[in-house]
């Protein structure tokens, strides 16, 4: 000890710390009033809050407006293919658990060219966010139907409005086998959204988060009962499931206690009826993860690498 | 024998038998799937081997796994080619068949598998059957094989085997190796051990039952068989082991330090993984079976993306399906290896048999410029260093490295010479070094395109990859000039690779009136060709390329040495006698098309689409055609 003071590693001072310009990638390319603005504020906060070195985070994304999330967001990106975000994500994950990974994927992008990856990374159930942005149509080619554009919604593909229903981003992912977490949440709610996607964060496992967000273009009224009527949202609470402040309960007041461990209730929760149930549906911590597997055999020095070779060659050799 | 029967058994032959001579045998094994007619050969040939012959064998395996018994489509099986000297092909017709029933024959016959004089050892229950139509179906047979001038052997090959255990389906395969090993003179204990090795595990009980049948297969063939042969061996002098081209392959990722391999069950791609599913975990690697060829090459990418060495194994169909993402991986850069097991096409084609059908797939199945390295190992030996290699080239050169094998490398079974292991070939654990500081993310080399990669982890490196026009930067750019960089940088990649290769050498002579250009699994019959027609005073020689992209340098000038240039080649062409087929409409060998384009040569082809390896006589017979010499037709003797 110097001087009365503890030696220096004792200070427990952090070597670096982030704020929010560490996350700033320049300046986003989404049209004006996108709710894809919301949702990178959210992430930035979060990783802030976090204080996750920017160098540990993998923003995954396919192909859409909300697939250039990555390129807003100061990290190591991979913008990537239509629909195949997700198996890109389970690779980075695979062998470098000190990855924070993140995925920003949409409902074309991930319910419709990439929907067989959706289920089976819910299967794989790897220690990722899944940030699914729901804007009802296809923005990024002009207004095509998505999986999820409703009924009656005018597209350059279906004028008459599309043929069948749509799907339920939220519902669908919780009938896949092994899921351990889905939660839904507005883009016109940042408090909410903030939330959520904090608590999907600090989830081991596949987070999914069906996020309603407004393409201002193409479909800007496709939320608006909601949106202009707050009393139409069912906010879902309980002490496991998304903290609600103050602002947020005082926004919606029909509220609903929830336990996020009751899958029946909330498969029956997630689906549209008269109210928009938001908040965290669906938590299963003890679900098997598949990435406790794949990184068994990380850091195998060489020369047992080599010995596993010898003895290979020597059960072929003559 | 009973009254079922046409012909009298063969008599019981007096020992001893004279045993003839001979360079060289080609033994099969054929019948219904599931009888162990390919473990039988297995163990057949590793006795070979053992001895000091040298050994190819090659599966004949039918697309289904359990098709109906008894079925001519259906013949499950094995060749075993051995010989004094190394053995790089299959060769031409048998000389000696074991079958199990007389109805899994007519399959191989039609592929000219055997000719008169081959011998054959039938299974004679079948004229026995209660059932009057196999009855029938026998002794039709019986007499159409006679009449086709095969020295036809009826044997209770069954019958004797009851006598050691009570089912004989499933231990007439190993009955089969001991009179195999009589017939051929070799040593029996070498065999018992074989089945210890082979079936230990299962218990001292299994080994014993089946050591029983080794040897009354021995003392069954010294009484009813009145065929012996020697084929004599050298001492073995170095290591060696036996394995085949997909063993190869998973050995050689082991050897490359390969840390995940990420792939989809397809034939005959699949057995790459049964093996490192064993072996990876040992040597600290994952096996990933995706929900998908495209989620098995995306999973690759990520990893690698994240400073992991990674390596997708596929075929064919698979390969069209992982495209978009080959693209992908050549745009953003990532090192990534590519195995493609070829099969049979086009679509889903010949799952279980061979084609050398994804050449130009490889090269150009991507939309836009998608320049990558596409390589393709000629023997088994050389599958095993392809992966090292792969793994150092997609690495150093930023790219997707496709790695060209194929069902006759991957199912054949020969010995190759055990490697000395390099420690310097094992990938390196990323360092993931605070990146330095005003270096861009693709800062490209002007002259060689190449560029250092930042791995996720290394502090100040963050980027974006992206499939979109990007500048150095990794930034989205649509502007005329970045693209025209971007695709000028990565195609330089090649250009700098090429710079690296050295001119092949012709096998044979340097210059003559024909040049057999070849590819892949074929260099072994190719040579044995080139050998028997230089023999007999005709000037060919043979070429063999491996490097396909970027193509192998000094061509050109190779090919202004011969008369005449033609490539042999295991895909579609159109016969140039074909109708309507003229010189301009002829479609070619893809070999042929690749070689026309950066030689300007006036390059001929002759390919096939069989579904089997060619034999040496076969092209033999093509390559003394082209020549215009008239050939004897003992030169080939069937296409086997």
């Amino acid at each position: 000890m110097m001087f009365g003071l503890p030696p220096a590693g004792d200070l427990d001072l952090p070597e670096r710390y982030f704020t929010l310009e560490d996350y700033d990638g320049g300046v986003a390319r989404w049209c004006p009033g996108c709710g894809d603005f919301a949702v990178l504020s959210a992430v930035q906060r979060i990783c802030r809050d976090e204080q996750i070195p920017p160098e540990k985070l993998a923003i995954v994304s396919g192909i859409g407006c909300s697939s250039r999330f990555p390129h807003y967001l100061h990290a190591y990106g991979f913008h990537g293919l239509h629909g195949r975000a997700l198996p890109v994500a389970c690779g980075v994950k695979a062998r470098r658990p000190d990855l924070q990974v993140w995925v920003a994927t949409g409902d074309g992008d991930c319910c419709s060219i990439g929907a067989g990856h959706w289920l089976h990374a819910a299967r794989y159930n790897m220690d990722l966010v899944v940030m699914i942005f729901d804007n009802s149509v296809y923005g990024l080619t002009k207004k095509q139907t998505s999986p999820t554009t409703p009924l009656g919604l005018a597209t350059n593909t279906h004028p008459r409005g599309p043929f069948l229903p749509p799907l339920n981003v939220a519902e669908t992912t919780l009938g896949f086998p092994n899921v351990s977490f889905v939660a839904r949440t507005v883009d016109w709610n940042p408090a909410h959204l903030a939330a959520t996607l904090h608590a999907a964060y600090r989830h081991r496992g596949t987070s999914f988060v069906h996020i309603l967000q407004r393409c201002p273009t193409y479909t800007p009224e496709v939320f608006d009962a909601w949106r202009q009527n707050p009393d139409l949202t069912l906010l879902l609470t309980h002490e496991r499931g998304i903290p609600a402040d103050d602002a947020v309960r005082r926004i919606y007041r029909n509220r609903l206690e929830h336990d996020p461990s009751d899958l029946a209730e909330a498969r029956r929760l997630a689906a549209f009826g008269e109210r928009l149930a938001i908040g965290l549906l669906y938590r299963n911590p003890g679900a098997p993860r598949y990435d406790e597997v794949t990184v068994e055999g990380l850091g195998l020095p060489r020369e047992r690498k080599l010995a596993a070779l010898e003895r290979a060659l020597d059960r072929l050799a003559i | 024998m009973s009254s079922g029967t046409l012909a009298p058994a063969a008599p019981a032959v007096a020992r001893p038998r004279e045993r003839v001579e001979v360079d060289e045998r080609i033994v099969e094994i054929v019948s219904d799937s599931g009888e162990g007619a390919q473990k039988a050969g297995q163990t057949f040939g590793t006795v070979c081997a053992k001895l000091g012959n040298g050994v190819w064998t090659v599966e004949i395996i039918p697309a289904e796994i359990k098709p109906p018994a008894r079925s001519r489509a259906g013949a499950s099986g094995i060749r075993v080619r051995f010989a004094r000297r190394p053995v790089t092909n299959r060769g031409e017709t048998a000389d000696l068949v074991v079958a199990f029933n007389e109805q899994v024959l007519y399959g191989r016959i039609a592929n000219a598998a055997y000719r008169p004089g081959t011998v054959v050892l039938l299974e004679s229950k079948w004229g026995d059957d209660p059932q009057p139509e196999l009855r029938e179906q026998y002794r039709s047979a019986v007499e159409e094989y006679r009449a086709q001038g095969f020295e036809l052997l009826e044997l209770p090959m069954e019958r004797a085997c009851l006598e050691v255990v009570p089912d004989a389906r499933v231990g007439k395969n190993m009955f089969v190796v001991g009179m195999l090993c009589e017939i051929f003179g070799r040593d029996l204990d070498c065999a018992l051990g074989e089945v210890e090795e082979a079936l230990g595990r299962k218990g001292a009980e299994v080994v014993r039952a089946n050591q029983a049948l080794v040897r009354r297969g021995a003392e069954f063939a010294a009484e009813r068989v009145r065929f012996a042969w020697s084929v004599p061996a050298r001492p073995v002098e170095t290591p060696q082991l036996v394995l085949n081209g997909n063993q190869a392959v998973a050995l050689g990722i082991l050897a490359a330090g390969i840390d995940v391999v990420s792939m989809y069950p397809i034939t005959p791609a699949t057995s790459v993984s049964h093996y490192l599913a064993r072996l990876l975990p040992e040597a600290g690697g994952f096996l990933h079976q995706a929900e998908d060829e495209i989620a098995a090459v995306g999973f690759a990418i990520g990893a690698s993306w994240a400073g992991k060495t990674a390596c997708t194994i596929t075929s064919g169909p698979g390969l069209a399906l992982k495209s978009e993402f080959l693209g992908f991986a050549a745009m953003a850069e990532i090192p990534l290896v590519v195995v493609d097991v070829q099969r049979g096409g086009p679509s889903t084609g010949l799952p279980t048999k061979v084609e050398q059908g994804d050449l130009l797939a490889a090269l150009y199945g991507q939309p836009g410029d998608t320049p990558k390295v596409v390589f393709a190992p000629a023997t088994i030996e050389e599958c095993f260093h392809a992966i090292p290699l792969a793994r150092k080239l997609a690495e150093e050169f930023r790219t997707p490295v496709v790695v060209l094998t194929d069902a006759n490398l991957a199912t054949g079974v020969s010995t190759v010479p055990r490697p000395a292991l390099d420690p310097a070939w094992l990938a390196l654990e990323p360092a993931l070094l605070p990146w330095p500081p005003g270096l861009a993310p693709f800062d490209w080399h002007p002259e060689t395109g190449l560029s250092t990669r930042a791995l996720p982890g290394q502090k100040g490196g963050e980027h974006v990859v992206t499939g979109l026009a990007h500048t150095r930067l990794g930034k989205v750019a649509y502007d005329p000039r970045s693209n025209q960089e971007g695709c000028e940088m990565r195609s330089r990649k090649l250009a700098a690779l090429a710079a690296t290769l050295v001119a092949p050498v012709p096998y044979g002579a340097p210059q003559g009136d024909l040049l057999a250009v070849g590819w892949g699994s074929t260099s072994g019959a190719i040579e044995e060709a080139v050998d028997g027609l230089r023999a007999e005073g005709l000037a060919v020689a043979a070429l063999h390329l491996r490097f396909l992209s970027p193509l192998e340098p000094g061509l050109a000038e190779i090919f202004r040495r011969f008369a005449k240039v033609m490539t042999i080649e295991i895909n579609y062409s159109d016969d140039p006698e074909a109708p309507l087929v003229t010189p301009e409409r002829r479609r070619r060998a893809q070999l042929a098309q690749l070689l026309r384009e950066r030689t300007l040569a006036d390059v001929d082809c002759w390919s096939a689409v069989p579904g089997q390896p060619f034999g040496p006589g076969e092209i033999a017979r093509v390559l003394a055609r082209a020549l215009g010499a008239a050939r004897p037709p003992s030169a080939g003797r069937g296409a086997g």
